[in-house]
């Protein structure tokens, strides 16, 4: 699969490592150590270490195989990583940019606090994926998934985008109070609170849409069987009435 | 609907002294003073009065006063004017009441029940104006052995990052957002002047204050506002706020209102929307998931600075302490229920929590029954009031305390409990800017030195008085300590024998 | 009529004001005990007659390799319990009544025994403890756990021989005019009010180190909570068990020289760290910082003897006297100056211990052999006392503070 992966084929600085059980301390000081000197790494044998790419910078690419652990990605500033497998709970934890690319599931509160850049999940994701999620002048944090969602997701969002391919669980975007989460219309939206609005796409969201999941379609499209691209028609949005929640909640 | 509230104050003006000079109607945003029909006399609307005592202060003739309203209740001690008045406006607005600053009802006040020790005969006092005496405290993680060369005269084990302060006090966390940063600047400056550390706060950090960053702690708070590796790095610590002494178990809205350009800018959120902080960290939902969130903070700063964990003192406070000290806190900080705050609902801050003094024993003692007290840090704030409340809790077994009313006193706020409603006329919790620059950052921050430093000759002075000359000899010291009315149960938790014994 | 008993050490906390004195051949050549004598007698004033002691090293060569005991009994029953326990957890050689004479002065002496024991082979391998390790938590456990028996010393080749009364009647009545030692030192006590107690007077002692103390530290409350962290009892709440402890926990447990942990305890002030080069900085800021609570504060004189030599030491601000004294390979060291030269009178540099500045004597052959060991200190990984359960499982604070 990497073999395809153009810039990765254009790299002349890459190097190598293989952590199996090394303990993530030790695994992201060489990590570190190697970045500080390649643009891109490769990691194999990955087991469970935590916090691979913790505040990454600019200009830097990890491909990771194996299962990386918790807090992937947390507080990453730039650059990429890609898993070649599944990733496990809190990637992307207060990601302020870069690029994230799952070719498989993910965990539990994917995107937590996130404020920029990119997260495409391939398959499934957990619950509470995208809490928190803000945006801030020119970034957007966005995260496509491929699959189905769990519980909560987008609570409490209060920016950036959410694109999902799949179903979606119940409490979805439950307190969001930003930001916008396009879904498939056909999926079943009942539960979806008063304070949320579900409208039709303007032009600029199937411009958004469009570019995603292309971007989708070139990360993962020929690893899925019989991958077709959706029909933009296909899908609506869901945005928030109010930037202000809670403004009625307390008596001054 | 009929408003059945009533004022809660009467504006005591002495017409005779009164010149009708108007500097109150310019001082109140309240707008209570007002010059009368005839375009002379000025008049008061009492119910707006919130008792912040700036008109009283700023008359030039002192003519003002700030009385209670002469209502009287029923009589009865259940049904109290208070709780009446709450109901009253619950009726009317279905919502959730707010409040501010630390819970004003009458619960104890342990400190006041501790009383301190001197020296007679057996064992000298010292005084501090001519020998030395030490009050300097570093807080972090620390091993309870160290392994060194002797011959060399070097560690051999590596030295955890340590935060060094001259004085045992610092200033707790107010963020951009609930405070001006006029306000935040006096503490940054302070906190450099003093050789201590101001505390962001979970606003993330205005930009002007990034000179001050090595007496910086930013904050890490679950809406993770204005948090980047940049953020992260420019600070001498970072502390992750689980809870607050004033609301413990919610979360926080900074309403929309109060995120303007500047504020929108630090928090890194669209200007006028309300700033939410979950009630939880969604990271962490038990014990080892507060391990992995220290440690990514510990990875994206490379290890090169202590991280505190910051909770609110509850029935469990010691357990949960040691789990703290166990997941990796450097430094752990209790916040009392006592503690202020910018808006709570007032509901949670009067009922929720339990008293810091209790908890503080509590903890220090429990981190000794497992042999890990001497590897953590420990502070304490929640209402420290005077320099006697900080050798109290030292000598309970602080490392230091943090301070949030106390400094914000030193500069005008006058405890009106106001802070919510963003009107301040001291130009503290207000983000209007004809508010605002009432409050000099540099006078100010003269001021909150002048306390501290009064403070620490205090307790230097209290100390020398135990013949102790350095802090690190204070620190748990509870034979230090004697309770007054108190009883046994009391004592046995905060470890002190009574006053006779 | 039944009479309101007095409180004693373990009870309350007792200031008491002292006399100390010591007397050590380097050459490890062993010495009676009439030169210790004839030195703490003179200092009769700075003590009130509730309170003297000595301690010897080098006293028993043909028990070299035994735990030596000496332990007081109150009543026939605490002398039962406790021999039964010592049974079962040691083996002991021989056990013996101390031999004593009878003084006027010294009133209701406790029933005094020694035994020369070895740990039970089995119970230390099952223990996880060092020999050490396992014998100071069945001492501790012997004078916390059983009522009226007071295990006095409990080291190799050494003793302790302390009452109540003034120090020269204590020495009378032990007969230490019989011992021969290589190192002697001694205390007279003016405890504030009465203890009446014989397990209260000093020196204190634990293993090998014998403890010799004047002044009452201010920091007391903060080094015993220190301590008992790591499995120690001050059951007697003075100044010198909580030291000794502390000595204990430095030296023996962290692997530091005793030099070190006498460093520690009056560690470098700021001001003088912030005078210092910055890598001495370094190091005894990570001192100050790891031992924060190590620090001693007070004033206090201490004489610290133990199978290595005698270590004196004034606290940082030298609020007590501490004088000392050599001639040839004898060293002497005493409160006052005329203690010294009432047994030594042509004594040599006789001069006062500077404030937070540890003097220390050692053996000649121990001297050498430091010489030669590496100057990284090598940690023993003790279990916690929770772990092993010796111990007697942690009272609550308000209880024995």
């Amino acid at each position: 699969m990497l073999e395809n992966k153009k810039h990765f084929v254009c790299d002349n600085n890459k190097e190598e490592l293989t952590l199996g059980t090394l303990h993530f301390q030790e695994a992201n000081e060489l990590i570190r150590q190697k970045l500080a000197k390649c643009s891109s790494l490769i990691l194999r044998n990955v087991f469970a270490q935590r916090y691979i790419g913790c505040a990454m910078p600019m200009g830097k690419s990890i491909y990771v195989f194996g299962t990386p652990g918790n807090d992937m990605a947390a507080y990453m500033d730039g650059g990429s990583i890609e898993v070649f497998g599944n990733a496990q709970d809190q990637i992307g934890n207060t990601m302020n940019d870069g690029v994230v690319v799952i070719h498989g599931r993910c965990g539990d509160a994917a995107g937590y606090a996130m404020r920029g850049g990119t997260i495409f999940i391939r398959d499934d994701c957990g619950w509470r994926v995208g809490i928190n999620m803000k945006q801030y002048q020119d970034k957007c944090p966005t995260i496509v998934i491929g699959g189905n969602a769990g519980n909560f997701l987008g609570e409490y969002m209060a920016g950036g985008i959410i694109l999902l391919l799949g179903k979606a669980g119940s409490y979805l975007a439950t307190g969001m109070h930003g930001g916008v989460i396009y879904l498939r219309k056909n999926i079943d939206l009942s539960g979806i609170t008063d304070d949320l609005s579900i409208c039709p796409l303007d032009d600029s969201d199937e411009t958004k849409i469009t570019g995603l999941l292309n971007s989708y379609s070139e990360n993962f499209g020929d690893e899925l069987d019989k991958f077709t691209l959706p029909d933009i028609e296909e899908f609506v949005k869901i945005i928030p009435k109010s930037a202000r929640p809670y403004a009625n909640m307390y008596a001054n | 609907m009929l408003d059945h509230s009533l004022p809660k104050y009467r504006v005591y003006r002495d017409l005779e002294e009164c010149s009708n000079c108007g500097v109150c109607i310019h001082s109140c945003s309240n707008g209570v003073h007002y010059k009368s029909a005839d375009g002379v006399a000025i008049k008061a609307d009492h119910k707006k009065c919130v008792n912040c005592l700036r008109c009283v202060v700023m008359c030039p003739e002192n003519a003002l006063a700030i009385t209670e309203w002469p209502q009287v209740g029923v009589g009865s001690s259940n049904w109290t004017l208070g709780y009446m008045q709450d109901i009253a406006k619950q009726a009317q607005t279905g919502a959730v009441l707010l409040s501010s600053m630390g819970t004003p009802n009458s619960y104890p006040v342990y400190w006041d029940h501790l009383l301190l020790n001197a020296s007679q005969v057996t064992n000298p006092s010292i005084d501090p104006l001519r020998e030395p005496m030490e009050t300097r405290v570093f807080l972090g993680s620390r091993p309870n052995m160290l392994k060194i060369n002797e011959r060399q005269r070097k560690v051999v084990s590596k030295m955890p990052p340590q935060l060094k302060m001259n004085v045992p006090v610092m200033f707790s966390a107010m963020s951009f957002g609930s405070v001006s940063l006029n306000t935040q600047k006096a503490l940054a400056m302070a906190a450099r002047e003093l050789g201590t550390f101001f505390n962001s706060g979970e606003g993330g950090l205005h930009r002007d204050l990034e000179d001050y960053s090595d007496n910086t702690i930013v904050q890490v708070a679950s809406g993770r506002f204005g948090v980047d590796p940049h953020y992260l790095n420019n600070a001498a610590a970072i502390e992750i706020k689980i809870g607050q002494g004033a609301k413990p178990g919610i979360g926080g809205h900074l309403p929309g209102e109060k995120v303007t350009a500047e504020v929108s800018g630090t928090r890194m959120i669209p200007q006028g929307s309300d700033a939410i902080s979950p009630a939880p960290h969604h990271d962490i939902y038990s014990i080892e998931d507060l391990r992995q969130l220290i440690f990514s903070l510990k990875e994206a700063t490379l290890y090169k600075k202590p991280v505190l964990v910051k909770i609110a003192a509850v029935h469990n406070a010691a357990a949960i302490a040691s789990g703290m000290a166990r997941a990796g806190a450097d430094i752990i900080v209790i916040d009392g229920f006592r503690g202020g705050t910018g808006a709570a609902p007032k509901r949670i801050r009067d009922n929720v929590g339990i008293p810091i003094e209790l908890a503080l024993a509590a903890v220090d003692q429990r981190l000794r029954d497992e042999s890990i007290r001497s590897t953590v840090s420990l502070v304490v704030s929640g209402s420290i009031r005077s320099s006697a409340d900080i050798v109290r809790a030292i000598a309970l077994g602080a490392d230091a305390v943090s301070i949030g009313s106390a400094a914000l006193i030193a500069v005008g706020c006058h405890q009106c409990g106001d802070c919510y409603r963003g009107r301040c006329n001291w130009g503290i919790a207000t983000q209007d800017p004809n508010l605002t620059r009432r409050l000099h950052p540099e006078s100010a921050a003269k001021r909150i030195v002048n306390l501290v430093r009064g403070w620490n000759k205090e307790i230097e002075e209290m100390m020398g008085g135990m013949g102790i000359n350095s802090i690190d000899s204070l620190r748990g010291n509870r034979y230090m300590l004697r309770g007054v009315g108190l009883n046994k149960k009391e004592l046995e938790i905060l470890g002190v024998k009574h006053a006779g014994e | 009529m039944a009479v309101k008993p007095i409180p004693r050490e373990g009870d309350v906390r007792i200031p008491s004001g002292c006399a100390i004195s010591a007397v050590m051949d380097k050459s490890g050549k062993r010495h009676d005990g009439s030169d210790i004598l004839k030195s703490i007698a003179l200092m009769h004033d700075r003590g009130n007659g509730l309170g003297g002691g000595f301690a010897a090293y080098g006293i028993y060569p043909e028990y070299k390799e035994l735990y030596a005991f000496h332990i007081m009994y109150e009543t026939h029953e605490s002398r039962i319990q406790t021999e039964a326990y010592i049974d079962k957890y040691f083996m002991i050689e021989k056990q013996e009544r101390i031999p004593t004479e009878s003084v006027a002065s010294i009133k209701n002496p406790p029933d005094i025994w020694r035994y020369f024991a070895a740990p039970h082979p089995m119970r230390l391998n099952m223990s996880g403890l060092d020999e050490s390790e396992y014998t100071m938590r069945h001492v501790v456990h012997i004078n916390s756990c059983i009522d009226g028996a007071f295990v006095a010393s409990s080291g190799k080749n050494m003793g302790a021989f302390k009452g109540v009364g003034y120090p020269e009647d204590i020495g009378e009545f032990y007969r230490i005019t019989d011992y021969s030692g290589w190192a002697w030192t001694a205390h007279g006590r003016f405890p504030t009010n009465t203890p009446g107690w014989w397990g209260g007077a000093h020196p204190f002692t634990l293993l090998n180190w014998s403890v010799v103390h004047n002044g009452e530290i201010s920091s007391y409350d903060a080094n015993r909570r220190y301590v008992e962290q790591f499995g120690y009892l001050c059951d007697l709440q003075t100044d010198t068990e909580v030291i000794t402890y502390l000595f204990d926990l430095l030296s023996r447990r962290h692997g530091l020289s005793q030099e070190m942990a006498a460093h520690i305890m009056t560690a470098a002030s700021w001001e003088e760290i912030d005078k210092m080069s910055p890598e001495d900085a370094e190091f005894e800021t990570a001192l100050r910082i790891t031992y924060a609570s190590a620090l001693v504060n007070g004033p206090f004189s201490v004489i610290l003897g133990s199978e290595e030599g005698l270590l004196a030491l004034n606290d940082r601000l030298k609020l007590r006297a501490l004088m000392v004294g050599e001639k040839g390979s004898m060293v002497y060291m005493a409160s006052e100056q005329a203690a010294i030269e009432v047994v030594c009178p042509d004594a040599q540099n006789v001069r006062s211990i500077e404030g937070g500045v540890p003097f220390v004597v050692q053996l000649d052959e121990v001297a050498q052999r430091k010489m030669n060991e590496s100057a990284e200190n090598i940690a023993k990984e003790t279990p916690l006392a929770h772990e092993t359960g010796v111990l007697p499982p942690r009272r609550r604070e308000a209880t024995h503070a």
